[in-house]
């Protein structure tokens, strides 16, 4: 299926593009939905974007779902343990 | 038999009078033949649909393909042109409408055309396709699994996605549906839903449901590709575009 679902927010920092080139973020994306190049019927994808600099400027991501569960842990994890990324 | 195709990238206009891209593939021989609007995917304007296209031209069809994610991001690569476009909401109903309605025109007036245009348009495409065949002159329209026909997504994360069984009056078309009995969006009681409304109607149709597929069974890349259905499926579309498309 097509979930159409989507979640949308701002984010702040940068990210690698498929050429080599860093550049700053100023979107993202998660949805669950049919993937590019992962090899299977659904993936967790985000997209990191910067619409100002043009649809290339994109660094995406597809995650079978216990993939993209363990990136989400992984990252509460470091936020929640690192005194340094304290909000 | 000359069998010789030709595919290339064309110009069009689209909704609105907006200049599009589009991808065609046409026998090259007088003809005449019936034209196929090929609606692609979610994923974009890819090379898997640009091969449907050119299947279509090989089976003796004139088709095109509008690139719906154009406007969002010309040039892009499809996969970055989906992002942006899911990015910006999704393609708009009247957009899809107007770009259908361009390229349906756009196969109208080549020299080999019949003057018979038919769509076929694969996942969100299938929805698409429907929701053709309810507003434009169309001579046949083929539906594979599309969803949201009846029923809509989630409140609050969904792009500008709404069901479109209620324009199902203005089907003025013969209507060919493909299904997977393993699918939930849409599941085979939506499909149900869809075939009673249709019959309600007196609208001409057919609505095949495969068992032992699913979602995008069609997709020769994908996992959920299921030979057995698909090659069904094939046999189903010439027939139906054969009677409806015929010269």
């Amino acid at each position: 299926m097509c979930t159409y679902m989507t979640e949308q927010f701002a984010v702040s920092g940068s990210g690698k593009n498929a050429g080599g080139a860093w550049f700053g973020v100023s979107d993202a994306m998660v949805y669950f939905d049919h993937p590019v190049h992962a090899p299977v019927e659904h993936s967790l994808n985000i997209d990191f974007l910067n619409p100002s600099m043009g649809p290339g400027a994109r660094v995406a991501l597809e995650l079978d779902a216990r993939s993209a569960r363990a990136l989400a842990e992984a990252i509460l994890t470091m936020l929640r343990e690192a005194p340094q990324a304290a909000p | 038999m000359y069998d010789a195709v030709l595919a290339e990238s064309v110009n069009l206009v689209g909704h609105g009078g907006d200049v599009i891209e589009a991808y065609t593939a046409r026998p090259m021989a007088p003809g005449p033949y019936g034209g196929v609007v090929v609606i692609h995917h979610m994923p974009g304007y890819d090379w898997a649909t640009k091969e449907i296209v050119r299947r279509f031209a090989v089976n003796g069809y004139n088709a095109v393909c509008p690139n719906l994610h154009f406007r969002e991001a010309p040039g892009a690569s499809p996969d970055d042109a989906a992002a942006a476009s899911r990015a910006a909401g999704g393609v708009p109903d009247d957009r899809l409408v107007g770009d259908v309605g361009g390229a349906m025109h756009w196969l109208r007036r080549l020299p080999s055309a019949n003057g018979k245009v038919g769509t076929i348009g694969y996942c969100s495409g299938g929805r698409q396709s429907f929701l053709a065949a309810c507003r434009l002159p169309l001579d046949a329209a083929v539906v594979c699994y599309g969803a949201f026909i009846v029923g809509a997504p989630p409140e609050g994360l969904g792009l500008r996605v709404g069901p479109v069984i209620d324009l199902a009056g203005g089907i003025g078309c013969p209507l060919l549906g493909l299904f997977g009995a393993d699918d939930q969006h849409p599941s085979p009681e939506q499909v149900a839903a869809i075939d009673e409304r249709l019959t309600e109607l007196g609208k001409e149709h057919e609505l095949h449901v495969f068992e032992g597929a699913g979602h995008s069974f069609f997709s020769v890349d994908r996992p959920a590709y299921r030979p057995d259905a698909a090659a069904k499926g094939w046999d189903l579309i010439w027939q139906f575009l054969g009677r409806a498309l015929g010269a």
